[in-house]
């Protein structure tokens, strides 16, 4: 089985988020990135893992500049075979998933990320799944393969809907689907000899644009309550914050 | 024109569909148009919608519609969009609006506002929607350039409004094509408010110590009515199921009320939840950093507080 992993950079997740002056942008000093937890965590292990069992191979997919190549790396370091850069800045989702989309023909199934910890989309894998014309699957926490047939468990409000579906397909990986996996020295050794190939981006115009950021407003002190009176508690609750 | 894709569960629509009407016609409102509403499948009382503001309410029903594939619904919605001129869709950001959107703006080359807050700001051409990222530790103002615009909304970010009446369903005929995925099963929690549209939620962290001790996050929660969450590090030692992590590697989360017991406040979970409308602290430590985010703060032993907490609350229910 041929699988395509798309993923992405995204700050760390400690970052304390800081603007620009003019809040057009982020304060980008000192930010340490990783490769977006859902797509490393999640889709790659569970790629690799679907190889490991059953042959293949999986290719890491970044629409991006040559800053990222660490990240590419890191995911040929845990156990990819290639990867593809795509040599271009962030131009939206859309942008990004015509350039995927341009890439992806021809694999078996393509892994996303549930969503990128910094823009909290949601939707790349979707808008690829219907460049292709194949199917999606989104949010996805267990995935089975069986010949070209995989049984998917998504999550969905409160509950899990369980799919059959064959290849090819699309489909972003949540919380469940495999365990992080801590690339060791030989990984690392045998990154650096691993093909990267670069390629150039494809024409597509941008269909947002972010504006401005905004920063949400600073809680004030913090009101303590005597552990001995909840029934104050209740009564702020009620009176003051209204929430019951 | 606006077209909300409503979402009904088991045949039925609640807030969620309620929300996005809402939203819908507030938008329409700003744009002076018209908002009009899609509901998708064998539904009841899809004109009762009418209520939250939509002028018309229509019916796209078809044996392809039967179980979720998010081709067929994007087909579907596309599909009517064209056929009734409507510039803006809108859905929820739900399971299924995630799965939907991205097609959406794909299919009809538009752009996309994923996930947002408030109602959208038109201002001179220009329409711009905030959205929040990075887990809810900023927000970001989106313009979409456009003419095709989709967006969807989070769940509890608005509040309902229903000044309007009923309206008639008409149905609609669209294109389908086969649906390339067969549900097997579907299954959900019974009577209980799923945690990204819950208004109440009792989250409990590892000052638990253990799985065995979650009655006093339990009783509580029971006692409000309210959904419960959990820590990460709770979720990844199986104290609790995965869907009950919150944070930024989790479920994001802004209900009216959060109280978040035995939780230390590390920026991650922060993340997920510092937008609630009101949090309650119960910890031991005066110093742990959740309190600098918290606007009542109890410090003291949990086993302690939350049961005091419980019977507080059940006085004032039963008075
Ligand atoms: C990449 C990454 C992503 C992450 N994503 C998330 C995420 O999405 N969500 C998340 O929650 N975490 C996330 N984390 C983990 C996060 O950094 C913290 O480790 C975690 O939130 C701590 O969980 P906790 O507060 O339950 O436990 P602890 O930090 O151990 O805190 C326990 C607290 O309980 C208090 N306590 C103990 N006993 C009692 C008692 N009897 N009464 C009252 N209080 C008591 C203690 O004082 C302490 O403050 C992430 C970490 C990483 C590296």
């Amino acid at each position: 089985m041929k699988m395509l992993v798309c993923v992405s950079k995204t700050p760390e997740t400690t970052t304390k988020i800081q603007l620009t002056a003019d809040k057009s942008d982020l304060d980008k000093s000192g930010i340490q990135y990783i490769m977006n937890p859902y797509d490393e965590w999640y889709a790659l292990v569970r790629a690799l893992e679907l190889k490991e069992a059953g042959g293949g191979s999986v290719t890491i997919l970044n629409v991006g500049p040559a800053d990222n190549d660490s990240v590419i790396r890191k995911g040929l370091a845990i156990g990819a075979d290639d990867a593809i850069r795509v040599n271009s800045e962030d131009g939206g989702s859309l942008y990004i998933a015509k350039q995927i989309a341009a890439q992806a023909a021809g694999y078996d199934i393509v892994f996303f990320g549930k969503e990128t910890i910094d823009y909290n989309g949601s939707e790349v894998g979707a808008m690829v799944a219907e460049l292709l014309d194949v199917a999606y699957v989104g949010e996805a926490s267990h995935l089975e393969m069986n010949g070209n047939t995989a049984t998917i468990t998504r999550d969905i409000e409160g509950g899990v809907e369980v799919v059959e579906v064959n290849t090819p397909l699309a489909v972003s990986a949540a919380k469940g689907m495999a365990e992080q996996r801590i690339p060791n020295m030989r990984g690392i050794m045998m990154a650096k000899r691993k093909p990267l190939s670069v390629v150039e981006p494809i024409d597509a115009p941008a269909t947002t644009v972010i504006a401005s950021y905004e920063l949400p407003p600073e809680k004030s002190a913090v009101k303590l309550v005597d552990p001995e009176n909840m029934d104050e508690l209740v009564r702020l609750l009620h009176e003051e914050a209204k929430v019951i | 024109m606006v077209l909300v894709f409503a979402e009904a569960t088991n045949g039925k629509f609640k807030k969620p569909a309620q929300e996005v009407v809402t939203y819908g016609a507030k938008t329409a409102a700003a744009l002076g148009t018209d908002c009009v509403v899609l509901t998708l499948g064998d539904v009841q009382d899809a004109g009762d919608l009418g209520r939250f503001g939509a002028s018309k309410v229509y019916n796209v029903s078809a044996p392809a519609l039967a179980g979720f594939d998010s081709g067929v619904f994007t087909a579907a919605i596309a599909g009517a969009a064209q056929q009734l001129g409507a510039k803006v869709i809108v859905l929820s950001h739900n399971s299924t609006g995630k799965n939907l959107t991205g097609r959406l703006a794909a299919r009809l080359d538009a752009g996309s506002a994923p996930g947002v807050r408030a109602v959208p700001v038109i201002d001179g051409g220009k329409f711009t929607v905030r959205k929040s990222v990075f887990s809810g530790k900023a927000f970001a103002d989106v313009e979409i350039l456009t003419d095709m615009k989709v967006i969807s909304v989070v769940g509890n970010s608005i509040p309902v409004e229903a000044n309007g009446n009923a309206v008639g369903v008409d149905s609609l005929s669209v294109e389908l094509p086969t649906p390339k995925i067969k549900v097997l099963s579907t299954k959900r929690a019974e009577g209980i408010t799923p945690l990204p549209e819950a208004e109440l939620v009792v989250s409990g962290g590892r000052g638990l110590k253990g799985p065995e001790n979650w009655a006093v996050i339990t009783d509580l929660a029971n006692v409000l009515g309210a959904t419960t969450a959990c820590s990460r590090p709770v979720s990844d030692s199986d104290w609790r199921p995965h869907h009950e992590h919150v944070g930024q590697t989790g479920v994001a989360i802004h209900p009216n009320l959060y109280i978040a017991a035995g939780i230390s406040g590390a920026i991650q979970h922060l993340a997920g939840v510092n937008s609630s409308k009101t949090i309650v602290v119960v910890n031991k430590d005066p110093e742990a950093p959740f309190f600098k985010s918290a606007d009542y703060g109890v410090v003291g032993d949990l086993f302690e507080v939350l049961p005091l907490l419980t019977e507080a609350v059940k006085k004032f229910k039963g008075a």
